[in-house]
C-alpha cells in the first residue's frame, strides 16, 4: 500500500488517517491472487464456474473442491483461500438447516447472502481473528424471487448480480460477461460462454494446469443445485480451448 | 436443533407426575396417534400399507393423514404412533437426507443406513426418558434385495420377511405369516395387505377405511393414491339381526 | 354438590388456572379464511371473562385462534409475534401463513410438556396468487396439519357432525361467514365452557373484516 498506511494496516481495529482498512484490502489482494470465479444469472437459471489452479501434477482430480453444494436449492462457488471458503461454506449449509428447521421451508437467496455477508464482517471486527481471504459466489433458487446470484466479500458485503466474477482474471471477465443478454441467455449457453471466459482469461504462462468447476440450479436440474455435469464441462472447455486456438492462429496471420 | 424452548421447567401433563418421592419423568403421552403400519418383504421388492386416520383419543380428528415418508429413491418410512413425533422425524431424516445430498460425494445413504440412523436416534431418546413415540418401518430396495425393518419408541431394531406394528401386531402379523412366501410378487402382496387393512378397519377402533400402499423395488419407489376399502357388512345373520328365540342378545 | 377443592382449601374456581374450554374454527374460501371463536374464558366452573377475544392478530394478515390454558396461549401467541416481526424485518415482505404455522408448532412441539394449547391458525398471503388454502391446525402435542377447515376447543367436539356434513368445498366468503356462524353457535349451545359472544375475523387480499354477534345475534336453534 502506499506510505501514508504505514503502521495502520497491522489489526482491522485500526483505520488508516484516511479511514482505510488495510486488512480487510489485503484479505481482498488474497482473492485476486486465485483462479477466477464467474457466475451468471439468466433466463433458466444460475450458472458458476471457477478456475480451480492445480498445485501439483500428482493430484487426482477433483480434489479440493472449490463448488460446494450448502442446500437443495443452493450452492456456492470459492475464489481465494481454499480453506477459509470451506468454512463459509459449511456457514452456509448450517444456515440453509437451521433455517428450514424454524420456518420449514428453504432459505430465501437474499437471507443467506446477508447472513453469509454478516458472518464474514464479524471477522473484520476484531483484532484476534482475520478476515476471510475468500469471496463467495452464491446460487439460488426460490419460489418467490427466483433465480439469484450473490457475491458475499471478506468486507461483509453482499451484491446481487446479473454477472459476477471475482479472481485474478476478474477485470477481463467482467468486461466480457457485460457483452452477454442474461435476459435470453439460457444455462446450456451460460455454460459454453462462462467456460470461454475462464479459458480466456487463464494465464497460461503463470498456471499451466487448472481444473474447470461448475455449479448451477437451473429448470434443467428441476431448480436443484448440482455441480454441472462433467462432460458438460468437458466439452464446453474443449470448445472454448479448440475457439481459442483458431483465434491465436488467426493472430498469428496477421 | 432443540427447538424453540420457552423455560426450562417441568409444569405440565406429563412431567407434572413429579410427585414427592417418585422419580421425575419427562416421559411424554402420545396424543394425535397413527395406527398400524404392516409390511411384506417379496421376492422382486418390498410392499408396506397403512391407514390414513390420526386419532385424538377416540376422536377420529383427522381423516386423510399420509403416515409414508419417501426418504430416499428407494427408501420410505411408515410410521406408527405420535403424529407430532412422526412429523419431526421427518425433519431429522430430511436434515440428514440433506447433509448428504451438499456433501455431493456420490454416496448415499442406504436402506440399512437409514435404518440403523433412526436405531440410534430413537434408542438415544429412550435413554433420556423422553422418546419419540412411534414404531416406524422401513422399507428400500437395495443391492437387488429387499430391506424391511422395524424401530419401536425403545430402540428395538430388527428386520424380518413380515412387520406389523400397533393393533395389526396382535391381528395383522399372523395372517402376514400365513400368507407370506419367499416367492411371493409385489403385486401379490398388496392384495394381502390390502385384505389385513380389511380385518383391522373391523377390528382396530382407530383405524378408517381410506388406505395406502407404497411399494419398494428396483424401479424405485411408488407411494399410491389413497383409496377407500371395499368393506362387507350384507351377511344374512348381520342383516337380519336378532330375532326372538335366540340365545341371548348379540 | 360439593365443589373441587384445591389443596390450599379454597374452592377451585379461585384458585384454578384460567382455561379457554373454547369453541374455535377457521375455514378456508377461494382467496381468504374465515376464523370464528367464542368468548368465554372460565376457571373452573366461573366465568372469569365472558367477552375475551380469541382471535388473536399475529400479523395484519395473519390470525390465530387460542384454545386451553389462557397464560399458555398468550405466551405462545406473543412469542410467534415476536418471531414473525424478526422474520419480516429478514425478509423485507410480509410473513407466509405457513411460516406463522410452523412457528407455532415449533413452540407448541418443543414445550410440550409444558403446555395446554390447541391452536389454529390461519389468514391470507400472496403467494401462489393468493389462492392457496391457509388454514392450519396445531392440537395438542404440536402436530401440524393443513386443512380445509379446522375446528378446536371442547366445544368442537359437539360440531364434528354439523361441520362434516356442511362443509363444502369451494364456498363464498358469504356462505363461509354463515357456516362459521352457525357452527359456532351450536357449539356454544351444548358446550358449558363455551359461550358468549361470536367472534368473526375475515380475512382476504383486501383486508380484514372484524366482526361480533351477541345476545339476539346468536343464532339459536
Amino acid at each position: 500500500m502506499t506510505s501514508i498506511g504505514t503502521g495502520y494496516d497491522l489489526s482491522t481495529t485500526t483505520y488508516s488517517p484516511d479511514g482505510r482498512v488495510f486488512q480487510i484490502e489485503y484479505a481482498q489482494k488474497a482473492i485476486e491472487n486465485s483462479g477466477t470465479a464467474i457466475g451468471v444469472s439468466c433466463k433458466d437459471g444460475v450458472v458458476m464456474a471457477v478456475e480451480k489452479v492445480v498445485v501439483s501434477k500428482m493430484l487426482v482430480p477433483g480434489t479440493m473442491r472449490r463448488a460446494h453444494l450448502v442446500d437443495h436449492h443452493s450452492g456456492v462457488v470459492i475464489s481465494g483461500l481454499i480453506s477459509d471458503g470451506r468454512q463459509l461454506a459449511t456457514r452456509a449449509r448450517d444456515e440453509c438447516s437451521s433455517y428450514k428447521s424454524v420456518y420449514d421451508s428453504p432459505i430465501p437467496g437474499h437471507v443467506l447472502a446477508e447472513r453469509l455477508a454478516n458472518f464474514a464482517h464479524v471477522y473484520t471486527l476484531y483484532a484476534y481473528v482475520r478476515p476471510f481471504g475468500c469471496a463467495a459466489l452464491l446460487g439460488a433458487h426460490d419460489d418467490i424471487n427466483g433465480y439469484q446470484l450473490y457475491l458475499v466479500e471478506p468486507s461483509g458485503v453482499s451484491y446481487r448480480y446479473f454477472g459476477a466474477a471475482v479472481g485474478k482474471g476478474k477485470q477481463a471477465a467482467k468486461t466480457a460477461l457485460e457483452k452477454l443478454d442474461f435476459k435470453t441467455l439460457t444455462c446450456r449457453e451460460a455454460v459454453k460462454e462462462l467456460a470461454k471466459i475462464i479459458v480466456d482469461v487463464h494465464d497460461e504462462t503463470k498456471d499451466k494446469l487448472y481444473e474447470l468447476e461448475m455449479c448451477w440450479v437451473c429448470e434443467e436440474s428441476k431448480n436443484k443445485s448440482q455441480l454441472v455435469p462433467q462432460d458438460l464441462v468437458d466439452e464446453a472447455r474443449k470448445a472454448a480451448e479448440a475457439a481459442q486456438d483458431d483465434d491465436s492462429d488467426m493472430d498469428d496471420d496477421e | 436443533m432443540s427447538g424453540l424452548r420457552l423455560t426450562e421447567g417441568s409444569r405440565g401433563l406429563a412431567a407434572s407426575v413429579a410427585v414427592e418421592g417418585a422419580p421425575l419423568t419427562r416421559t411424554q403421552v402420545p396424543y394425535v396417534t397413527g395406527s398400524s403400519v404392516l409390511g411384506m418383504k417379496c421376492a422382486d421388492g418390498v410392499v408396506i400399507a397403512c391407514d390414513t386416520m390420526a386419532s385424538y383419543g377416540t376422536l377420529a380428528r383427522f381423516k386423510s393423514l399420509s403416515r409414508m415418508h419417501q426418504v430416499s429413491p428407494n427408501c420410505i418410512l411408515g410410521v406408527g404412533g405420535d403424529y407430532s413425533d412422526f412429523q419431526q422425524l421427518q425433519t431429522m431424516v430430511d436434515a440428514e437426507m440433506t447433509a448428504q445430498y451438499v456433501a455431493n460425494d456420490g454416496l448415499t445413504l442406504s436402506p440399512k443406513a437409514i435404518h440403523s440412523f433412526l436405531a440410534r436416534h430413537m434408542y438415544h431418546r429412550r435413554c433420556k426418558v423422553d422418546p419419540l413415540w412411534n414404531t416406524v418401518i422401513v422399507a428400500g430396495f437395495d443391492k437387488g434385495e429387499g430391506v424391511l425393518s422395524l424401530v419401536d419408541l425403545f430402540g428395538t431394531a430388527f428386520s424380518s420377511d413380515v412387520l406389523a406394528t400397533g393393533f395389526g401386531l396382535h391381528l395383522g402379523l399372523p395372517l402376514l405369516r400365513n400368507a407370506h412366501r419367499p416367492d411371493i410378487t409385489v403385486a401379490e402382496a398388496k392384495g394381502v395387505l390390502e385384505d389385513i387393512l380389511k380385518v383391522l378397519f373391523y377390528r382396530d377402533a382407530r383405524t378408517n377405511d381410506v388406505v395406502q400402499l407404497a411399494s419398494v423395488t428396483a424401479a424405485g419407489v411408488e407411494i399410491g393414491k389413497m383409496t377407500k376399502l371395499k368393506t362387507e357388512w350384507g351377511y344374512k345373520s348381520f342383516v337380519e339381526g336378532a330375532r326372538v328365540g335366540d340365545d341371548s342378545s348379540w | 354438590m360439593e365443589r373441587p377443592m384445591s389443596a390450599s382449601g379454597a374452592p377451585e374456581w379461585m384458585t384454578a388456572e384460567h382455561s379457554m374450554g373454547t369453541s374455535i374454527m377457521a375455514v378456508a374460501f377461494d382467496g381468504g379464511v374465515v376464523l370464528g371463536a367464542d368468548s368465554r374464558t372460565t376457571t373452573g366452573t366461573y366465568i372469569a371473562n365472558r367477552v375475551s377475544d380469541k382471535i388473536t392478530p399475529m400479523t395484519d394478515s395473519i390470525f390465530c385462534c387460542r384454545s386451553g390454558s389462557a397464560a399458555d396461549t398468550q405466551a405462545i401467541s406473543d412469542y410467534v409475534r415476536y418471531y414473525l416481526d424478526m422474520h419480516v424485518v429478514e425478509m423485507g415482505t410480509p410473513p407466509l401463513v405457513k411460516t406463522a404455522a410452523r412457528l407455532f408448532r415449533e413452540l407448541c412441539y418443543s414445550n410440550k410438556t409444558q403446555l395446554m394449547a390447541g391452536m389454529i391458525c390461519a389468514g391470507w398471503d400472496s403467494a401462489k396468487g393468493g389462492q392457496v388454502r391457509q388454514v392450519f391446525c396445531v392440537p395438542i402435542g404440536g402436530s401440524l396439519v393443513e386443512q380445509p377447515f379446522a375446528i378446536g376447543g371442547s366445544g368442537s367436539t359437539y360440531i364434528y357432525g354439523y361441520c362434516d356434513a356442511h362443509y363444502k368445498e369451494g364456498m363464498t366468503k358469504e356462505e363461509c361467514q354463515a357456516f362459521v356462524k352457525n357452527a359456532v353457535a351450536l357449539a356454544m349451545s351444548r358446550d358449558g365452557s363455551s359461550g358468549g359472544v361470536i367472534r368473526m375475523v375475515t380475512v382476504d387480499k383486501d383486508g380484514t373484516d372484524r366482526t361480533c354477534f351477541g345476545g339476539e345475534q346468536v343464532p339459536s336453534f
